[in-house]
Order: C-alpha cells, then sequence, then structure tokens
C-alpha cells in the first residue's frame, strides 16, 4: 500500500448545544492511501456525509485532525482552505450541482476558470475530460440535455480536470438506476483511480461494493469496522 | 478573474426570462427618470427664455417677482437711481407682458409683449428678415419665428393685424435661443409703443436691465438698489430664482421628484425581485462553487458583476429609449418641453447604482451565508 492520502484521528462532530446537542460523528480515526478506493458505508444518519465534508476541508470538526498529504487541513485559513480544496482535492456531489445555463464543457472546465487558467485553454483541457468519460461530442449541449449518468459524468470530469490527488464522492449512485450507477463507479474505477490519486466514495448501496477497496461501515456516527472490497479480494 | 467573470456573465444572460425581467425592470424606471427630469429641466430652461435671449447681465425687478411673465411694474425714478448708481455703465427699461392678436381670419391668439429701451433696443433678437431700424417705424412689431410662430399664421414683413385694438405690422422676422414656456408667440417692439398699445397701471417699467462697468461693480450695484427696496439679481441668480420658484412654489418640483421616487421604487422592486430570484435558484451552485473552492470574494465579484452589467447595460437603454422619445415628441411637436442634461443622466445613473448595489447585497448575503457541507447533505 502506498503512503496515506488522508490522515484522519480523533475525529467528532456535533451539531447544536445543550439537550439539542446531536453527536453526528463519534471518535473516528482512519487512513485512505494514495492508490486506493475507500468506501464510507451505513445507513442513513450514520454520519457518513459529515465524515466526508470534513476530511474534504468543508465542515470543521469540533474534535480531532485531518491530515490531507501530512498537512493539517484545519489549522489552514479559509482562504488557503479554500485554495486547497481547488487545487487538491475533486468534489462529485449526489444532485451533481452544474450549471443549467451553461455547456457541459463549461461546466466541465469549472475548477480550471476558478484557478485562473486562459479561458480557451480550460476549455480545452475541459475537452480532454470529457473525452476521458465519453461525452466530447456533448460538449456544446446544456446539462439538461443529459442523462442523469451523462451528468454524473460531467461531474466527474468537472472533479477531475484540476488533476486533484484526492476525489470525493457523495452517494454518486442515489440519483442514478442500477446499471448506470454500477459502470459510472465502474468507469470511475478503471480509468480515474491512479496510483497518485485517493477516492473516498459515500454509499449505501451494497450493488456497487464490488469496486472498492476498503469500505468502512458506520453506524450512529461510529466506525464500525473496515471490510476488505471485493476489487481487493481479487 | 476574468474568466469567472464570464462564467457570471453567461449565467445571468443565459437565463433569458430573468435578464429580460431585470432589463426591462431598470430600463422602464431609468425611463420614467430621464423623461420626467428631462421635461422638468426643458420646462426651467423655457421658464427662463426671455432672460437667456435679452441677454442683460444684471436684472433690476420688484422683490416680490418669481418670472418674468409675473413682472411687478416699476416708477421710472428706479430707473433715474440706477443709472446714476456707481459702477453702472448704462440702464435700460424693459417691459414685458401679455396681449391679443386678432388675426386675419377674426380668431384671437394671445402672444407675449416685449419692449425694447427706445433709444438702444438692448435686448434685441436676432433679425433674420428685415431691418433693426424699422421697428422704429408706425405701428412697427419683429416676430420671433420658434415653435410658436405658425400661431400667428405664418406672417411675413408687411402683414399686418390687431393688437390690442391697434393696428400692428411685422416688420422684421426673428430667431431666439429659446423659446418660451407658455406656448404663445413673442413680440418685440419698442418699450414707448408696448405701453401705448397694452393697457397698463401708473407705473410701467417691467424690469430695468443693467450693463455693469465690471463684474466686480455688480456686489456695490446690488446693495444700492436693496437700498432702495428693489432686487438686483444676474442673469444666473434670476434663472435661478425661477427654476426654485417651479421647483418649490408649483408643486412641479414636487411631482418630478414623487415620479422619480415613483421610478426607483418600480425599479428596485423589479430587478431586486428578479436578482433574488436568480440567487435562490443558482444558491446550490453557488454552494457547490465555494465547496470545490471558489473563495468568498470570487463569489461577491460574481454576483457584483452580474448587477452591474445589467443595470448599465438597462441604463443604456433607458437614457437611448429617453432620447429617442424626446426626438420623436420634438419632431412632432416643436414646442415640446424636454432636454436631456448632464445632471439628469447623473440622477437616472445614480439611482441604477442604487438599484444595482441594493439587488446585489441581496443576493450577496444569501450567498455568502450559504455552508458548503449543506450542499453535501442535499
Amino acid at each position: 500500500m502506498a503512503s496515506p492520502a488522508i490522515q484522519a484521528s480523533g475525529l467528532n462532530r456535533w451539531f447544536g448545544e445543550g439537550e439539542a446537542r446531536t453527536h453526528a460523528v463519534r471518535d473516528v480515526t482512519f487512513e485512505a492511501f494514495f492508490g486506493e478506493m475507500l468506501y464510507i458505508e451505513g445507513p442513513s444518519g450514520s454520519g457518513k456525509t459529515t465524515l466526508l465534508s470534513m476530511i474534504s476541508g468543508i465542515l470543521r470538526p469540533s474534535e480531532g485532525e485531518v491530515k490531507v498529504e501530512g498537512r493539517d487541513i484545519w489549522a489552514l485559513s479559509p482562504d488557503d482552505l479554500a485554495d486547497f480544496r481547488l487545487h487538491k482535492i475533486g468534489f462529485v456531489f449526489q444532485d451533481y450541482h452544474l450549471f443549467p445555463r451553461l455547456t457541459t464543457l463549461e461546466n466541465a472546465a469549472m475548477s480550471l476558470v476558478m484557478r485562473k487558467m486562459n479561458w480557451d485553454e480550460a476549455m480545452d483541457e475541459a475537452r480532454r475530460y470529457l473525452d476521458v468519460v465519453g461525452l466530447k461530442d456533448r460538449a456544446e449541449l446544456p446539462p439538461v440535455k443529459l442523462s442523469g449518468g451523462e451528468q454524473q459524468r460531467v461531474a466527474i470530469a468537472r472533479a477531475i480536470a484540476g488533476h486533484p490527488d484526492l476525489l470525493v464522492f457523495d452517494e454518486p449512485t442515489a440519483s442514478l438506476d442500477g446499471d448506470t450507477g454500477r459502470r459510472i463507479v465502474e468507469f470511475v474505477r478503471k480509468e480515474i483511480l491512479t496510483e497518485e490519486r485517493c477516492i473516498v466514495l459515500v454509499t449505501h448501496d451494497s450493488r456497487i461494493f464490488e469496486y472498492a477497496d476498503r469500505i468502512m461501515k458506520m453506524e450512529d456516527g461510529r466506525v464500525k469496522g473496515f471490510e476488505k472490497g471485493h476489487a481487493r479480494a481479487e | 478573474m476574468k474568466g469567472i467573470l464570464r462564467v457570471a456573465y453567461k449565467l445571468i444572460v443565459n437565463d433569458r426570462a430573468k435578464f429580460a425581467a431585470l432589463l426591462v425592470g431598470i430600463t422602464f424606471a431609468v425611463f420614467l427618470m430621464t423623461m420626467m427630469t428631462s421635461m422638468f429641466a426643458g420646462v426651467l430652461g423655457k421658464a427662463s427664455s426671455t432672460v437667456t435671449n435679452v441677454g442683460a447681465k444684471v436684472w433690476v425687478m420688484d422683490p416680490g417677482v418669481n418670472t418674468v411673465a409675473s413682472s411687478i411694474p416699476m416708477p421710472d425714478y428706479v430707473l433715474d437711481a440706477v443709472r446714476s448708481t456707481n459702477g453702472v455703465r448704462y440702464a435700460v427699461p424693459l417691459y414685458s407682458s401679455a396681449a391679443l392678436v386678432k388675426l386675419a381670419n377674426g380668431t384671437y391668439q394671445a402672444v407675449t409683449v416685449i419692449g425694447l429701451d427706445d433709444a438702444s433696443l438692448l435686448g434685441r433678437p436676432n433679425l433674420v428678415e428685415g431691418r433693426v431700424e424699422d421697428l422704429y417705424g408706425e405701428n412697427a412689431f419683429a416676430v420671433v419665428r420658434d415653435s410658436e410662430y405658425p400661431k400667428l399664421g405664418r406672417p411675413k414683413l408687411g402683414t399686418e393685424f390687431e393688437l390690442n385694438d391697434h393696428r400692428a405690422v411685422i416688420t422684421g422676422i426673428a430667431e431666439v435661443a429659446v423659446s418660451g414656456l407658455f406656448g404663445i408667440p413673442t413680440l418685440y417692439t419698442t418699450y414707448s409703443r408696448a405701453i401705448q398699445y397694452i393697457p397698463s397701471m401708473r407705473f410701467t417699467i417691467s424690469f430695468v436691465l443693467v450693463e455693469p462697468t465690471s463684474r466686480e461693480a455688480i456686489p456695490g450695484i446690488q446693495r444700492a438698489v436693496r437700498a432702495l427696496g428693489y432686487e438686483a439679481l444676474t442673469a444666473e441668480e434670476f434663472r435661478d430664482k425661477i427654476a426654485t420658484f417651479y421647483k418649490y412654489q408649483t408643486g412641479l418640483g414636487t411631482n418630478v421628484l414623487l415620479m422619480t421616487v415613483i421610478s426607483f421604487i418600480v425599479g428596485l422592486s423589479i430587478s431586486g425581485q428578479t436578482f433574488y430570484t436568480f440567487i435562490l435558484e443558482n444558491l446550490e451552485k453557488f454552494g457547490a462553487l465555494k465547496a470545490i473552492g471558489a473563495k468568498g470574494s470570487v463569489l461577491i465579484s460574481m454576483i457584483l458583476f452580474q448587477a452591474t452589467f445589467t443595470a448599465l447595460t438597462a441604463y443604456g437603454l433607458g437614457i437611448g429609449l429617453a432620447a429617442l422619445t424626446i426626438l420623436a415628441a420634438k419632431a412632432r411637436l416643436p414646442s415640446y418641453a424636454a432636454t436631456v442634461t448632464l445632471a439628469n443622466l447623473g440622477t437616472a445613473f445614480v439611482t441604477v447604482v442604487i438599484i444595482a448595489a441594493i439587488s446585489s447585497f441581496i443576493g450577496v448575503r444569501k450567498v455568502i451565508r450559504i455552508e458548503p457541507f449543506e450542499i453535501f447533505r442535499g
């Protein structure tokens, strides 16, 4: 196994105060490695998304530490943290969050444009990633003209366009039918995961477990254990 | 930053329904504001037309006078006193009043008659037909060829008509810089003929026109005239006094102010609400951008750019529409009083900037407050 991409230790997160306080994540410690596809699995309300938010620099933990590539991300200033997310992390959201008024190509180029890359260069680069996800011929269409699976692939193109070391997927198959969901994750496993990249994927869809290296089981905010994914078992 | 502003531009422009609603709202507000303030500026310009056309540097009048048309006759000694004041190079009387002209077809037409000093004809208009000295001829009048000229049946040199039951002959056709406010033709004649033809009170001098020896002499002249119980105003001060009268004592200014405020509220309501809806519809996307790594300053610049771009485009459209409307109205109605001034443009611009600022403030507040975590949580 390669070096750790993520080192989370003693992570706790609660919301609210007093009697209304909810403990969403409790004492979570784990590592995720480069070249690994790690699933966070558990029932609704088990703290998966809260944990994903904390390790990707979006939600500050109430307690604990998150190191990405050895760097304590929560010690960074808000602006530095935003820069860190922009350059190091690629996000794929459950509902894709593509801009309907932009073309597929412009959506895919979003993180490059945000990195202040020249517009034409960003479009050329994004076109290459649309090619990777098999949507080059759909570049000029608005996302609403695409199917759910295609929109998910545009979101993946947007996430990988900036060559991030860490990719986080939030329930990538939740809005897709079974076959499309499997194809998307299979594609991610085969085409996107590299030895220099770590993918953390939140899901409770057992149909895609075959593509995981490890599956971290969560319940009531706690890590209940790790299972080897089918990909690793092979 | 350039690329992200291009994204902001595409987001607002490609949302055609909202962009159109924003443009219509602000354009309409700018159009209304510009039309109202331009009409007001036009009215004020025409209300001071005699002051502009006569061109005297200092005007002496009764302190109760608010406009040229509402002159209060002064006794002759005022003219003598002014002439003997230090700093006065020369001073002449001016008569201004209304009269009735009976046209050849038997109809009556109200006119303004301006009586110029017999000796100097100071304040005479530029004659485009006829000779100045012909104004000394029997029953002689010069008519101003402006937008009201057709109301006298387009008289030519030698045309005769009755003025207050006296015979009058056109001996000159003149042009002036600004035509009058009240939509009636203007005739020029000598002072003595004017007071002979038009019934008047014991006192007959409407204004005393003063040529000072220098600009520095004017304050001294004003003090001396004030001591007489009258008022001496420079042409600029007199125009200001007329403007103040129309602004604050006729209700005209209040109406214009009200319409401007209403236009502002209409523009703000439409654009504010539409822009807020636009932001709400894209809020999750802005949140996603924030999650991906957009700093608050980037999102603020996107929203400010969208609001500014929309507001300035609508400002240009509104001003253009107002200018076209005024041009069209002037082509059909030569006496139409509307002038687009720099102050009008500035007022509309400031208002549009405020509309854009308030609209974007609402959007910025919403976007800054969204937590990227909410995007993950769905």
